[in-house]
Protein backbone atom coordinates (compact mmCIF):
# COMPACT_ATOMS: atom_id res chain seq x y z
CA UNK A 1 0.00 0.00 0.00
CA UNK A 2 1.00 3.45 -0.94
CA UNK A 3 1.62 6.14 1.53
CA UNK A 4 1.05 9.08 -0.23
CA UNK A 5 -2.02 7.85 -1.33
CA UNK A 6 -2.92 6.62 1.86
CA UNK A 7 -2.77 10.45 3.28
CA UNK A 8 -4.15 11.49 -0.09
CA UNK A 9 -7.29 13.66 1.43
CA UNK A 10 -5.06 15.08 4.20
CA UNK A 11 -2.98 18.36 3.57
CA UNK A 12 -0.16 17.18 2.98
CA UNK A 13 1.77 19.53 5.63
CA UNK A 14 0.02 17.71 8.48
CA UNK A 15 0.92 14.33 7.74
CA UNK A 16 4.70 14.75 8.89
CA UNK A 17 3.40 15.84 12.20
CA UNK A 18 1.02 13.53 12.95
CA UNK A 19 3.82 10.21 11.73
CA UNK A 20 6.07 12.24 14.42
CA UNK A 21 3.63 12.15 17.65
CA UNK A 22 3.80 9.11 19.88
CA UNK A 23 0.10 8.89 21.73
CA UNK A 24 -0.31 6.55 24.99
CA UNK A 25 -3.59 5.01 25.39
CA UNK A 26 -4.80 3.81 28.52
CA UNK A 27 -7.35 0.96 28.28
CA UNK A 28 -8.70 -0.87 25.61
CA UNK A 29 -12.44 -1.24 26.28
CA UNK A 30 -15.30 1.72 24.86
CA UNK A 31 -13.48 4.45 25.11
CA UNK A 32 -9.54 3.24 24.12
CA UNK A 33 -10.76 0.54 21.45
CA UNK A 34 -12.29 3.68 19.38
CA UNK A 35 -9.77 5.88 20.42
CA UNK A 36 -6.90 3.94 18.69
CA UNK A 37 -8.93 3.15 15.76
CA UNK A 38 -9.43 6.74 14.77
CA UNK A 39 -6.06 7.71 15.64
CA UNK A 40 -4.60 5.01 13.54
CA UNK A 41 -6.70 6.21 10.82
CA UNK A 42 -5.29 9.73 11.04
CA UNK A 43 -1.44 8.72 10.72
CA UNK A 44 -0.50 8.71 14.39
CA UNK A 45 3.39 7.56 13.61
CA UNK A 46 3.12 5.69 17.18
CA UNK A 47 -0.09 4.16 19.54
CA UNK A 48 1.09 2.68 22.99
CA UNK A 49 -2.02 0.74 24.42
CA UNK A 50 -2.33 -0.77 27.60
CA UNK A 51 -5.23 -3.23 28.95
CA UNK A 52 -5.57 -6.29 31.11
CA UNK A 53 -8.59 -7.25 30.01
CA UNK A 54 -9.84 -9.99 28.03
CA UNK A 55 -13.24 -9.72 25.22
CA UNK A 56 -16.63 -10.93 26.37
CA UNK A 57 -19.72 -10.64 24.47
CA UNK A 58 -21.20 -7.75 26.35
CA UNK A 59 -18.30 -5.63 25.13
CA UNK A 60 -19.60 -5.46 21.74
CA UNK A 61 -22.23 -3.17 21.93
CA UNK A 62 -19.67 -0.21 21.89
CA UNK A 63 -16.17 -1.46 21.64
CA UNK A 64 -14.20 -2.15 18.09
CA UNK A 65 -14.09 -6.01 18.52
CA UNK A 66 -15.99 -9.18 16.54
CA UNK A 67 -17.91 -11.88 17.53
CA UNK A 68 -14.78 -14.44 16.74
CA UNK A 69 -12.03 -12.38 19.29
CA UNK A 70 -14.68 -13.05 22.03
CA UNK A 71 -12.13 -14.51 24.96
CA UNK A 72 -8.83 -12.89 23.52
CA UNK A 73 -7.37 -10.62 25.51
CA UNK A 74 -8.55 -7.24 24.11
CA UNK A 75 -5.15 -5.65 23.21
CA UNK A 76 -4.45 -9.16 21.07
CA UNK A 77 -7.45 -8.62 19.18
CA UNK A 78 -7.13 -4.81 19.09
CA UNK A 79 -3.77 -4.85 17.34
CA UNK A 80 -5.56 -7.68 14.83
CA UNK A 81 -8.19 -5.04 13.71
CA UNK A 82 -5.30 -1.90 13.81
CA UNK A 83 -3.14 -4.14 11.35
CA UNK A 84 -5.83 -4.36 9.46
CA UNK A 85 -6.52 -0.33 9.16
CA UNK A 86 -3.37 0.95 8.56
CA UNK A 87 0.38 -0.24 8.51
CA UNK A 88 0.83 3.38 8.80
CA UNK A 89 1.04 3.34 12.40
CA UNK A 90 3.15 1.63 14.71
CA UNK A 91 1.58 -0.29 17.41
CA UNK A 92 3.01 -1.21 21.12
CA UNK A 93 0.63 -3.46 22.93
CA UNK A 94 1.10 -4.04 27.13
CA UNK A 95 -1.52 -6.89 28.30
CA UNK A 96 -1.12 -5.31 31.75
CA UNK A 97 -3.05 -3.96 34.49
CA UNK A 98 -2.20 -0.17 35.13
CA UNK A 99 -0.96 1.27 38.39
CA UNK A 100 1.00 3.84 39.21
CA UNK A 101 4.57 2.36 39.35
CA UNK A 102 3.89 0.98 35.34
CA UNK A 103 2.53 3.93 34.01
CA UNK A 104 5.45 5.86 34.43
CA UNK A 105 7.68 2.92 32.65
CA UNK A 106 5.42 2.52 29.91
CA UNK A 107 3.99 6.12 28.47
CA UNK A 108 7.15 8.21 29.70
CA UNK A 109 7.85 8.57 25.66
CA UNK A 110 4.50 9.52 24.68
CA UNK A 111 3.57 13.35 23.57
CA UNK A 112 0.00 12.79 24.60
CA UNK A 113 -1.61 10.63 27.01
CA UNK A 114 -5.06 9.70 26.64
CA UNK A 115 -7.13 8.15 29.41
CA UNK A 116 -9.47 5.26 28.63
CA UNK A 117 -10.87 3.26 31.79
CA UNK A 118 -14.47 2.38 32.90
CA UNK A 119 -13.84 2.70 36.49
CA UNK A 120 -13.37 6.36 38.42
CA UNK A 121 -10.75 5.37 40.49
CA UNK A 122 -9.05 4.21 37.42
CA UNK A 123 -9.34 6.99 36.07
CA UNK A 124 -8.41 9.35 39.35
CA UNK A 125 -5.20 7.10 39.75
CA UNK A 126 -4.55 7.68 36.18
CA UNK A 127 -4.55 11.31 36.12
CA UNK A 128 -2.81 11.96 39.51
CA UNK A 129 0.47 9.69 38.62
CA UNK A 130 0.28 11.71 35.21
CA UNK A 131 -0.02 15.52 36.62
CA UNK A 132 3.05 14.27 39.21
CA UNK A 133 5.27 12.41 36.78
CA UNK A 134 4.50 14.72 33.90
CA UNK A 135 3.30 17.87 34.67
CA UNK A 136 4.07 19.42 31.34
CA UNK A 137 2.64 16.93 29.20
CA UNK A 138 -1.06 16.99 28.19
CA UNK A 139 -3.58 13.98 29.09
CA UNK A 140 -6.99 14.06 27.97
CA UNK A 141 -9.82 12.07 30.13
CA UNK A 142 -13.50 11.26 30.14
CA UNK A 143 -15.67 11.67 32.51
CA UNK A 144 -19.70 10.81 32.09
CA UNK A 145 -20.65 9.19 29.09
CA UNK A 146 -23.66 6.95 29.85
CA UNK A 147 -26.70 6.51 28.49
CA UNK A 148 -27.96 7.68 25.41
CA UNK A 149 -29.00 10.80 23.74
CA UNK A 150 -28.27 14.33 25.87
CA UNK A 151 -25.74 15.62 22.49
CA UNK A 152 -25.26 19.13 24.07
CA UNK A 153 -24.17 18.26 27.30
CA UNK A 154 -21.53 16.82 25.84
CA UNK A 155 -18.38 19.26 25.86
CA UNK A 156 -14.20 19.52 26.42
CA UNK A 157 -12.59 21.79 29.26
CA UNK A 158 -9.18 22.28 29.71
CA UNK A 159 -7.84 22.53 33.30
CA UNK A 160 -3.88 23.12 32.27
CA UNK A 161 -2.68 20.47 30.96
CA UNK A 162 -4.84 18.06 31.59
CA UNK A 163 -8.59 18.07 29.21
CA UNK A 164 -11.91 16.44 29.81
CA UNK A 165 -14.70 15.18 27.52
CA UNK A 166 -18.12 14.21 28.52
CA UNK A 167 -20.98 15.44 30.26
CA UNK A 168 -19.19 15.29 33.87
CA UNK A 169 -23.13 14.03 35.06
CA UNK A 170 -24.40 10.95 34.06
CA UNK A 171 -23.31 8.16 36.71
CA UNK A 172 -23.76 4.37 35.90
CA UNK A 173 -26.86 2.87 37.47
CA UNK A 174 -29.99 0.78 36.51
CA UNK A 175 -30.47 0.98 33.31
CA UNK A 176 -27.76 3.58 31.87
CA UNK A 177 -24.88 1.94 30.59
CA UNK A 178 -22.20 2.79 28.31
CA UNK A 179 -23.88 2.32 24.53
CA UNK A 180 -21.85 2.84 21.41
CA UNK A 181 -22.97 5.68 20.10
CA UNK A 182 -22.58 8.38 23.34
CA UNK A 183 -19.35 6.29 24.25
CA UNK A 184 -17.84 6.92 20.39
CA UNK A 185 -18.68 10.66 20.33
CA UNK A 186 -16.37 10.66 23.72
CA UNK A 187 -13.83 8.62 22.24
CA UNK A 188 -13.30 10.86 18.99
CA UNK A 189 -13.81 14.11 21.03
CA UNK A 190 -11.01 12.72 22.84
CA UNK A 191 -9.32 11.49 19.25
CA UNK A 192 -10.00 15.31 17.87
CA UNK A 193 -8.53 16.92 20.78
CA UNK A 194 -5.28 14.27 20.27
CA UNK A 195 -5.27 16.66 16.62
CA UNK A 196 -5.80 19.85 17.55
CA UNK A 197 -2.45 20.03 20.11
CA UNK A 198 -0.81 18.35 17.83
CA UNK A 199 -1.85 20.96 15.18
CA UNK A 200 -1.62 23.69 17.30
CA UNK A 201 -0.47 26.33 14.31
CA UNK A 202 -2.06 24.48 11.23
CA UNK A 203 -5.79 25.74 10.16
CA UNK A 204 -8.25 23.29 10.59
CA UNK A 205 -9.93 24.49 7.66
CA UNK A 206 -6.63 23.35 5.16
CA UNK A 207 -5.29 26.76 4.43
CA UNK A 208 -2.83 26.82 7.33
CA UNK B 1 -14.94 40.64 51.06
CA UNK B 2 -11.93 38.00 50.45
CA UNK B 3 -13.03 35.67 48.04
CA UNK B 4 -11.92 32.16 46.13
CA UNK B 5 -12.38 30.54 42.88
CA UNK B 6 -13.80 27.08 42.13
CA UNK B 7 -14.37 25.81 39.05
CA UNK B 8 -15.13 29.77 37.66
CA UNK B 9 -17.98 30.27 40.58
CA UNK B 10 -17.16 32.89 43.38
CA UNK B 11 -16.69 31.48 47.02
CA UNK B 12 -16.49 33.49 50.46
CA UNK B 13 -13.06 32.82 51.27
CA UNK B 14 -12.58 31.48 55.69
CA UNK B 15 -9.88 31.78 57.89
CA UNK B 16 -8.34 28.13 57.75
CA UNK B 17 -9.96 27.06 54.48
CA UNK B 18 -8.94 23.33 53.69
CA UNK B 19 -10.19 21.55 50.58
CA UNK B 20 -12.40 19.72 52.34
CA UNK B 21 -14.11 23.09 53.65
CA UNK B 22 -14.62 23.96 50.06
CA UNK B 23 -16.20 20.59 48.85
CA UNK B 24 -18.37 21.47 51.62
CA UNK B 25 -19.54 24.87 51.01
CA UNK B 26 -20.23 24.10 46.96
CA UNK B 27 -22.11 20.83 48.10
CA UNK B 28 -19.86 18.78 46.03
CA UNK B 29 -20.55 15.37 47.03
CA UNK B 30 -18.83 13.49 44.20
CA UNK B 31 -16.41 10.55 45.58
CA UNK B 32 -13.56 10.52 42.77
CA UNK B 33 -12.15 13.63 42.62
CA UNK B 34 -9.08 15.30 40.94
CA UNK B 35 -8.11 18.68 42.79
CA UNK B 36 -6.45 21.47 41.38
CA UNK B 37 -5.12 25.35 43.36
CA UNK B 38 -3.66 27.45 40.92
CA UNK B 39 -2.71 25.06 38.86
CA UNK B 40 -1.05 22.37 41.55
CA UNK B 41 -2.89 18.71 42.20
CA UNK B 42 -3.88 18.24 45.97
CA UNK B 43 -4.14 14.28 46.36
CA UNK B 44 -6.71 12.92 48.64
CA UNK B 45 -4.80 12.73 51.58
CA UNK B 46 -4.11 16.05 51.50
CA UNK B 47 -7.37 17.63 51.47
CA UNK B 48 -7.01 18.56 55.24
CA UNK B 49 -3.84 19.67 55.56
CA UNK B 50 -4.67 22.17 52.17
CA UNK B 51 -4.71 25.33 53.19
CA UNK B 52 -5.99 27.73 50.63
CA UNK B 53 -5.44 31.50 50.46
CA UNK B 54 -7.34 34.17 48.85
CA UNK B 55 -7.55 34.93 45.47
CA UNK B 56 -6.75 31.17 45.11
CA UNK B 57 -8.28 29.18 41.62
CA UNK B 58 -9.59 25.97 42.66
CA UNK B 59 -10.64 23.55 39.67
CA UNK B 60 -12.55 20.35 41.01
CA UNK B 61 -13.04 17.33 38.20
CA UNK B 62 -15.53 15.06 39.03
CA UNK B 63 -14.48 11.36 37.98
CA UNK B 64 -17.53 9.22 36.36
CA UNK B 65 -17.45 5.90 36.00
CA UNK B 66 -17.83 4.51 32.30
CA UNK B 67 -16.08 3.75 29.06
Amino acid sequence: MNKIEFFSKHDPKIVPVLQRATIGIAGAGGLGSNIAVSLARTGIGKLIIADFDKIESSNLNRQQYFIDQIGMPKVIALLENLNKISPFTKYQMHEIKLNEEKIPFIYKDVDIMVEAFDKAEMKTMLIETWLTNFPDKPIIAASGLAGWGKNDLLHSRKIDNLYICGDEETDLQTGISPMAPRVGIVANMQANLVLEILLKGFNADGRG
Amino acid sequence: MKKITVNDNILKWEENMNINVILQRMNYTFRMLVVKVDGKLVKKNDYNSTIVYPDSDVKVIHLISGG
